[in-house]
């Protein structure tokens, strides 16, 4: 296949990675330059608030190519350097130390960016997590005993209570949903998760929102919660959600709307494309705009878009997947679950923490949902496939 | 070609099974990777490829 002679990939991680190599793997022998803003030789970012964080896995494992896979990809990797600016009709890319990329097909990865809290910058003992280096500094704060207070109570937020607490730590998760994972999940399943957490000894403090952090000096004494309530901490991490990485693109002509806004063929101009977690595209399917923050969409979606770059025409319509694993839970989430749907156990019983949930929508299945039964959710995916543009 | 998987990786998302469910299939009880045939035919490459690119894991590699 031909395609362009030179793609720019803007994103060194998970998605950004995945284009070159399903390029590579369809046969693009074109010229590919990869641009990171990371130090650091791509990485995957799943096992950061889990293994990494724990300390079960040495950083070196969380790499996504050993060295001699990247080089075999025959890519030019510049790391170290971070995109600042885009003219979409040249097609060329400023970076922050002065490089001019020019190509003929930019794919734009950059990811997301954590939101933090009033007051957050500087002040010592408190952390987000989204890097390598965040997963390594806050490992480095996870004494044993030492007050843990996780503010955010989505996937992210539960994960890094979960590691903490199995660490030895004293945590409490707060957030102003009523349990773990409540918007990802409904009322059901998140009552378990909450069931769980209680039983390993966490602390839940939810169902009020966080103002903001207490401090002695620069280092951080507590989280304040709207009620005036404040929750005493050695140590804070706030996983409250993170923004698409689009600031670099403000004046690009670009539209921007919670993410890079592309058409179903996740272009968002000709021969600008976007993948993963900043991407915002047009769901043929569902018929509206959607991002997905899920590893899984990262290389599906790198996939897709290195098939239209070298002139496919397809549509891309993935049915989401996410996995999250908390103390001895695994929760395989296949589909769409909105808080509102019908939530029936087909397989299994809650209270074995064994199952699989199935979510309905006005009548149709939108996403099925297993808890520690991996295999049965996957083989009920099936019955998502049919969902029409109801959602 | 030939397949080798990483139990202790594998996340058990089974996405495997989907690109290639004559070569890989997930445990009943904890949905781990189970892998059919660590040899597949050259017939089944393309789809062996696309599994291994899939796994969110990254427990799938393919020895030629």
């Amino acid at each position: 296949m031909t395609g362009p002679a030179r793609v720019l990939v803007v994103g060194a991680s998970a998605a950004g990675l995945s284009t070159v190599e399903a390029l590579r793997r369809k046969g693009y022998a074109g010229e590919v330059v990869v641009l990171g803003a990371e130090p650091h030789a791509p990485y995957d970012r799943p096992p950061l608030s889990k293994q990494v964080l724990s300390g079960a896995w040495e950083p070196d494992r969380a790499a996504l190519r050993t060295l001699e896979a990247l080089s075999a990809l025959d890519a030019d990797l510049v790391l170290g350097d971070s995109a600042v600016a885009l003219d979409p009709v040249t097609r060329t890319v400023r970076t922050a130390s002065g490089r001019e990329l020019r190509a003929d097909a930019v794919v734009i990865a950059t990811g997301l960016r954590p939101r933090t809290l009033p007051g957050q910058e500087g002040l010592a003992g408190v952390h987000v997590l989204r890097t390598l280096d965040d997963a390594l500094a806050l490992r480095r704060n996870l004494s044993d005993g030492a007050r843990l207070v996780v503010v955010g109570e989505g996937v992210l937020g539960a994960e890094i209570t979960a590691t903490a607490r199995m660490l030895g730590l004293d945590v409490t998760m707060t957030g102003p949903q009523p349990a773990p994972m409540a918007l990802q999940v409904g009322p059901l399943v998140s009552a378990a998760l909450a069931a769980l957490h209680h039983e390993r000894g966490v602390r839940l403090r939810l169902g009020d929102g966080v103002v903001g952090l207490t401090a002695e000096g620069t280092r951080v004494t507590g989280v304040r919660l709207g009620t005036g309530e404040v929750l005493p901490a050695d140590v804070v991490v706030v996983a409250i959600g993170a923004f698409p990485a689009t600031e670099w693109l403000a004046g690009s002509g670009l539209c921007l709307e919670n993410g890079v806004v592309c058409d179903t063929r996740c272009r968002a101009a000709d021969g600008i494309y976007a993948v993963g977690d900043v991407s915002r595209w047009h769901h043929e399917r569902l018929g509206r705009l959607v991002r997905l923050e899920n590893r899984t969409n990262a290389t599906a979606q790198a996939t897709a878009v290195a098939g239209v770059i070298l002139g496919a025409d397809e549509p891309y319509v993935p049915v989401p997947y996410f996995w999250t694993d908390q103390f001895d839970a695994k929760l395989q989430v296949h589909g769409f679950l909105p808080v509102d749907a019908d939530v029936d156990v087909v397989e299994g019983e809650v209270a074995a923490r064994r199952f699989v949930a199935r979510y309905r929508s006005g009548g149709v299945v939108t996403g099925v949902l297993g808890w520690n039964m991996p295999k049965q959710a996957r083989l009920r995916r099936a019955e998502i496939d049919d969902v029409p543009a109801l959602l | 070609m030939k397949v080798v998987v990483d139990e202790e990786k594998c996340v058990a998302a089974g996405q495997c099974v989907v690109a290639a469910m004559d070569v890989f299939d997930q445990r009943d009880e904890d949905g781990i990777v189970v892998l059919l045939n660590e040899n597949p035919p050259p017939e089944l490459a393309g789809e062996v490829r696309e599994a291994a690119a899939v796994c969110p894991a990254l427990a799938i590699s393919i020895e030629d």
